[in-house]
Order: structure tokens, then sequence, then C-alpha cells
């Protein structure tokens, strides 16, 4: 089986249909009076996921804020199609380094958030579909618990569950793990990388080695304006071991690039 | 201790107040001890009770009203952005204006009975209401709103879910400014114009040198004041046991 029809079948399986390819064309970002990028092309496969990396301020979050269709207001254009030649702002779930449960809600309560917001009821099918994306990311018997009482891990995986639970083909996460520890940090890695696997997913992340472990392409953003180098692709699929001495090679070489793009003047936060 | 601690401190005032007593040696008709006060208290027990339920059904009504339209207030000039642009300058200017000069106008308008202490009080409880309820809304955390927007969370039901609840710690604590203020708006209410109250018998009995009397209905007042304001400070904490304590949404 080629790794497309892989994709394929898994995608079937999570009721999401075909993940599809995003181009992204002619993005454009000016803020306070500076070109963050310009004419930035960048294209996300289908069914796989993508690691960006970069300096920060570089504008890796406020490009992945234009794919998500967050950025209208600001000074960013470009446009953002599917390879269906449809836009994605409404095929996309999105994962950011904060959780961003509402606290007055159960766990149950977070994840079907997607449902209330759109006003859909929530039936028990609905519901069963929540508590077995919860067992999934290792909550079972928690679906009562209030946010508060969770640890930073476990609230993370809440977060990965309402986003699963929206059941998008695309899926664009902004550091979803680097406030945690590092081992919390590599289990929701290994838990992600099989949740999401037959997903379009860009991962924008400050940890090479996560990048590395995670990514089927490894994309660097540095400059000013910035510019994305051409992809590293690490050998075997995601997730991989971090031991692998290919991959520390490659973690080497990966840290000695993003060390040399870091010396550039004009940074955003 | 919890118990302890307030009850130590009131003995603490009332035997401050006895020491200024014989320390000044003021005639009971200026500074009356709290022995006198306490005789003050059951010898007129059913006179003060008549008067104290109207103060308190005053402060009660003005409080729910105050509250309700407060709220509403704030929840138009939130959702509906010509009237923030419009109302918005209106309810800040006229806040200028001290509500206590209204008073006299309130009572040729509405009379000496409860209407015009309830619309008084009503009036001075809007204001913080509506604002702390106003910021509230205004001040979602922009993470929640975004993930709203890639959810294709609908306005009405984004408000309802997300930018009503999220903003109930602000309502909680303009409603517990507004508590705090009721007392004062029912008591000027009376003073203006009114024909029954403890703000009422207060000036009464100042005015034929009654002093004791006026203590007791002052203590009466401020008895009730604080055990509204703990009253409701409880209710509403038990309302948001999400809230937490430093006003912090997230947790770190």
């Amino acid at each position: 089986m080629s790794p497309q029809t892989t994709a394929e079948t898994a995608a079937a399986r999570e009721g999401i249909g075909r993940a599809p390819s995003v181009h992204i064309q002619a993005a454009r970002l000016d803020y306070a009076g500076m070109v963050v990028f310009d004419s930035l092309d960048l294209t996300l496969p289908g069914g796989e996921t993508t690691c960006l990396l970069g300096p920060s301020g570089v504008g890796k979050t406020s490009l992945l804020r234009l794919i998500a269709g967050l950025n209208d207001s600001a000074g960013s254009r470009g446009t953002v199609l599917g390879d269906d030649g449809r836009p994605v702002h409404d095929r996309i779930a999105y994962l950011a380094q904060q959780d961003l449960l509402l606290p007055w809600l159960s766990v149950l309560g977070n994840v079907v958030l997607g449902y209330r917001l759109r006003g859909q009821p929530i039936t028990p099918a609905v519901a069963e579909r929540a508590r077995t994306l919860i067992a999934r990311v290792g909550l079972a018997g928690r679906e009562g618990d209030r946010p508060a009482r969770l640890s930073g891990g476990m609230r993370q995986r809440v977060a990965l569950a309402r986003t699963l639970m929206e059941e998008r083909p695309v899926v664009l996460m902004d550091e979803p793990f680097s406030a945690l520890d590092a081992i919390t940090r590599f289990e929701l890695q290994a838990l992600a990388a099989e949740l999401l696997q037959a997903r379009t997913v860009l991962l924008v992340t400050h940890d090479p080695l996560e990048a590395l472990r995670l990514g089927h392409r490894v994309l660097i953003m540095a400059g000013a304006p910035a510019r994305i180098e051409a992809p590293l692709i690490p050998p075997g699929s995601p997730p991989r071991a971090p031991g692998d001495p290919a991959i520390l090679r490659l973690l080497a070489d990966l840290l000695a690039r993003l060390s040399a793009a870091r010396s550039v003047p004009g940074e955003i936060s | 201790m919890r118990i302890v601690r307030p009850l130590l401190i009131f003995a603490g005032l009332i035997a401050l107040w006895q020491l200024a007593v014989m320390v000044t040696g003021a005639p009971h008709y200026i500074l009356p001890g709290p022995m006198r006060v306490l005789r003050a208290l059951s010898g007129n027990a059913s006179l003060l009770l008549d008067h104290a339920t109207v103060t308190v059904v005053e402060i009660l009504l003005g409080l729910v009203l105050g509250t309700v339209l407060g709220s509403l207030a704030a929840l138009v000039i939130a959702t509906v952005r010509p009237a923030r642009r419009w109302l918005l300058p209106v309810l800040v200017i006229s806040q200028a204006i001290p509500v206590f000069a209204l008073a006299p106008m309130l009572v040729l308008w509405l009379g000496y009975g409860l209407a015009s202490k309830v619309a008084m009080a009503t009036l001075i409880i809007f204001f913080p209401v509506t604002t702390a309820f106003f910021d509230g809304l205004r001040r979602t955390e922009p993470g929640w709103l975004d993930l709203a927007r890639t959810m294709g969370g609908r306005p009405l039901h984004v408000l309802w879910h997300l930018r009503i609840p999220a903003a109930l710690p602000a309502l909680t604590s303009g409603i517990r400014v507004a508590t705090a203020v009721a007392p004062i708006g029912a008591v000027v209410g009376e003073w203006v114009g009114s024909s029954a109250g403890l703000g009422y018998l207060m000036l009464h009995a100042n005015a034929r040198m009654q002093v004791d009397l006026m203590f007791a209905a002052l203590f009466l007042l401020a008895l009730f004041a604080v055990g509204l304001y703990v009253t409701v400070d409880a209710g509403l904490r038990r309302a948001l046991p999400w809230q937490p304590e430093d006003g912090r949404l997230t947790a770190d």
C-alpha cells in the first residue's frame, strides 16, 4: 500500500473525508511598518504533518493564523486554498499553546464546545463520541471534572480531544506542547502523532527535536522578510524514536541552521 | 477562628465606643453609650422592625432592579454596535451628575412612597453593574474567540456560551459594589422625603433629640447592610465555583 492510500483509509476511519493538501500563495504580512514576509508560498501535503521551525518573531504564528483565517484585520493577505480549489478556513481545527479550555465547563463540556457554539444539539451520539475521544486521550473517568482540577498535560489532552471532536481534515497547531514538562511533552507528541495521522497538519514549534519526531517534512522559516527554505524530509515515518542516530545527526544540523537564522534584526513578538 | 475573629472585632469596637463615652464624658443626647442604645433597641423593637422592613424592601427591590437593568444595558452596549457609539458616552457623562441631587426630583415625580426610594437605589446601582459587566463582555480572552471562530461559532451562541459566562466574574464584582451602595440609595431617598423607613426614623429621632433611638436605627441598618453583603458575596462565590480567587482565569 502506498502512503497516500494508507492516509485515505485512516481518514475514512476517522470520518473526516480525504485530507486535502493546502496551498498558501503570495502570503504577505506587514507589521508596525515592516514587511515580515512577502510573496511567501507554502504547500502542506494532504494527510501529512508539516513542521515549521524558526526564530521567534519571524512570523510563524502569523502565517498559521493567516491559514486559519484569523488574521484578516491585521495587515496580512494571501490565498489559502485546498487542492480542490476551495478555501480551507472552514475545514481546520486549531490547537494553541494555551489549552483554551473554558474553566466553567467540564471536560466533556469543553470537548463538545464546537457543537454548543454552532448551536448544534448535543445528541447522545455526539456525547458518546466525545466520551470515546476522552478515553482515547487517556482521560476516561474524568469527563465531569473542571479544567482547574487537571494538570497542564491533562488539560492539553482535553484540548486535543476537543480538536479531534471537530472532525476537521486540517489541523493547525501553534506550539501546543511547549508549556509542558519534557516527559509530558514526549507522551503527548506520541499521542498527537497517533491521533492526527490521517490529517493535514501544520505544527509550528520551537523545538527541533519535536519537529524531527513528528514531521513528515520539516521547514525552516527565517530572515527578514522571512523565507521558507527547502523542506527537510527525515527518514522513516513519524512518530520517530528520538534516540535514532540519523535523527540526532539531523538535530545537530537543524540546531546549527536555526542558530544561524537567529541573528536577524527587527523581530516581532 | 473564622467566626471568632469577627466577634472579637465587634466586641472590641463596642468596648472602644464605651471607652469614648467615658473618656469624653459626652452627654447621652450627643453620644449615647452602647447600653443605652441596646435599651432603645429593645424598648422600640416593634417600631424599629416596622421601619426596617420598609427599608429592607426598598434595598432588595433596588438591588434586583438595578442589577437586571444594568446587566441588560451592558449586554445591549456590548453586542449592538450603534448602541455602543450612542449610549456609552451618554452613560459615562450621566455619571458626572451626582445621583443624590436627583433625589428631590424622584420624590416629586414618584411620591413619598416606595417607588422613589427603589428608583434611587436602582439608579445608584445601575452604573457599577453596567460598567463591570460591559468591561467583562469586552475583555473576552482573545484565544477563546479565535477558537470560536475556527469552530464556526454563531454570534448569538458564542455570546451565550462563551462571552457571557466569561464575563460573569466581572459582573459579580459589579454586584458586590452594588450591594454595598444599595443601602445608601434607599436611605438618601428616605431622608429627602418619606413617611417610613430607617432613614425617616433617624431624621425624626434626631429632630426630637432621641439620639439613642437614632443610633439604634443606624445599628440595625449597618447590621442589615453587612449581612446582605456577606450573603450576596457567599452566594456569588457558590454560583461561580470555577472563578479563581485572584481573578485570573487560567491557573498556570
